[in-house]
């Protein structure tokens, strides 16, 4: 574990991976984006099935930053691991985009396929929810004059977030039951069929890919700004000790 | 040309599968954007920075 | 004990003050009767909107005294008191929590038939709904109170634990609707009436948990 705690050799490592990472995922999302072009449209839904595409890899992708989110932030609390705290605080904005990629391309799915702009079906309506916990999260972690308090403080909301998800999601599922007739979405019928599952997990694999690009880049930069908070501190020390010494 | 303007068409759902799409790209692409110029910014800063020093 | 002495304190400084409690509930009472203004007298969609109106506003009006659930006390050193005396952090929160549900929940709770009664609430889910909220209000107070601990110091705290807290309560206001609510048979009402009980048996032990380490921090 400590040998990942490392932020010099972490910038070391993730260096050569980045283009990598930039070519793959450039790679995974035009051939995700063709080959979705190219399947059939359902036969219910027409060619808003599309609109999956980008639906539901980043519903994918907003639940499972947040579990990023979360585990970085147990490890971060437990273990006072340094690159853990940065891995939380970046992740938490890029959790937030997906979630709402989510929502707007739900919306406009739902548009025409359930006749509204907004349905409070279960699932739109906890991604909502979850919306706000990352809203939540970012915020606190910028309350504080003291960035180390903000992120210490936001990494227990993460984790008492975390706990509350399934909690969450379980009441929604519960009182959509109720409220709602039974509506079934079905997609593309019975079984998804592989002319849409294919572009789908490939797509699924872009934003996965996307998602640690951007970490990566994100946590790089801001490793680089806290050396140069650093550097900038020890020069004003620098700076008011000499004026101390010349009796300023 | 027929063919590409069926399939700007989309079946007559293109107010709905087109934006959704240009959401995706528009915030994914902002937030792309923003963490290569924040480390580059933070990358031009250091070099300054570490110049200074010597 | 000073788990009491914690207790005592709090509501003697409320009652002194007269504010927080009396604040919370007259909020209370001021918000639900704004939603006649709003959604027309109508006396059957107020009926049906009862059960859910009091539950938002009761939400709210617990919400209003949560900042200053700790933050007198970190202000004036009282807080520093009392990490470093025996008693645990967490039992020392768990004290907050009840004199919060004291001095906010319960009378939030007894100005419900009142404000039941305005809205119209259908007079055989009152029971249900009370023992709803006689539940649900403590699980307010302690996911208020992680909230409450979390932004301590924090710019603009108040509108920030809002914020961070009304999501986490989304499953109470749920399933305290869900138990008023005069549709459901006795059965079903009481299931909602367990589950609630199930999310205060899991907030007792788990939130003055999370507070406490939260409270630990701001202490650093």
């Amino acid at each position: 574990m400590h040998r990942f705690a490392n932020p010099a050799r972490f910038m070391r490592v993730s260096a050569p991976i980045v283009p990598w990472l930039a070519a793959m995922t450039a790679a995974f999302l035009l051939v995700g984006l063709v080959l979705g072009f190219r399947a059939p449209p359902d036969y219910q839904q027409g060619d808003t099935v599309r609109i999956m595409f980008i639906h539901v890899p980043a519903a994918w992708m907003a639940m499972a930053t947040y579990s990023v989110v979360a585990a970085a932030s147990a490890a971060a609390l437990i273990w006072r691991h340094p690159l853990a705290e940065i891995a939380a605080q970046e992740a938490a904005p890029l959790g937030a985009a997906f979630t709402a990629v989510c929502l707007v391309s739900g919306s406009l799915w739902g548009a025409p396929t359930w006749g509204t702009w907004w349905v409070w079906d279960a699932r739109l309506t906890s991604v909502l929810v979850l919306f706000f916990l990352y809203l939540g999260y970012i915020a606190l972690s910028h309350a504080f004059d003291d960035p180390t308090r903000g992120s210490r403080a936001a990494s227990v909301l993460a984790l008492v977030g975390w706990i509350n998800i399934p909690i969450i999601k379980f009441s929604v599922d519960w009182w959509n039951s109720l409220h709602q007739p039974a509506s079934v979405l079905r997609l593309g019928g019975s079984t998804i069929d592989a002319s849409i599952l294919v572009p789908l997990l490939i797509m699924a694999v872009a934003f996965t890919l996307l998602f640690v690009l951007l970490l990566l880049l994100r946590m790089r930069a801001a490793l680089l700004e806290r050396k140069i908070r650093a550097l900038q501190m020890v020069e004003a020390e620098a700076t008011a000790s000499s004026y101390a010494l010349a009796g300023r | 040309m027929d063919a590409l303007s069926d399939f700007l068409a989309m079946g007559g759902y293109a107010a709905y599968i087109w934006p959704a799409y240009a959401a995706a790209f528009l915030i994914l692409g902002f937030f792309t954007v923003n963490a290569v110029m924040r480390y580059r910014a933070a990358q031009r800063s250091l070099a300054r920075l570490q110049a200074d020093r010597t | 004990m000073p788990f009491w002495a914690i207790v005592r304190r709090d509501l003697r400084l409320a009652f002194r003050q007269g504010g927080d409690g009396a604040m919370a509930v007259m909020f209370f009472v001021l918000a639900a009767i704004l939603f006649p203004f709003g959604i027309g007298p109508e006396p059957e969609l107020l009926a049906r909107s009862a059960a859910g109106i009091i539950w938002v506003t009761a939400l709210l009006a617990t919400l209003l005294a949560l900042d200053r659930m700790f933050l007198g006390d970190w202000e004036d050193g009282t807080l520093e008191l009392i990490r470093l005396s025996p008693l645990p952090l967490e039992l020392a929160v768990l004290a907050k929590c009840l004199s919060h549900w004291l001095v906010a929940g319960v009378p939030v709770l007894l100005a419900t038939p009142i404000v039941a009664l305005l809205l119209r609430l259908d007079p055989a889910s009152l029971p249900r709904l009370m023992l709803g909220m006689a539940i649900g209000t403590p699980v307010l107070s302690l996911l208020g109170s992680v909230g409450a601990a979390l932004t301590l110091g924090a710019r603009r705290g108040g509108v920030l634990v809002s914020l961070l807290v009304l999501p986490l309560e989304i499953p109470v206001l749920i399933f305290g609707v869900g138990a008023a609510d005069a549709a459901i048979t006795q059965e079903a009402g009481a299931a909602h009436l367990y589950i609630l009980g199930a999310l205060l048996a899991g907030a007792l032990p788990l939130c003055p948990l999370a507070a406490a380490a939260a409270l630990r921090q701001a202490l650093e």
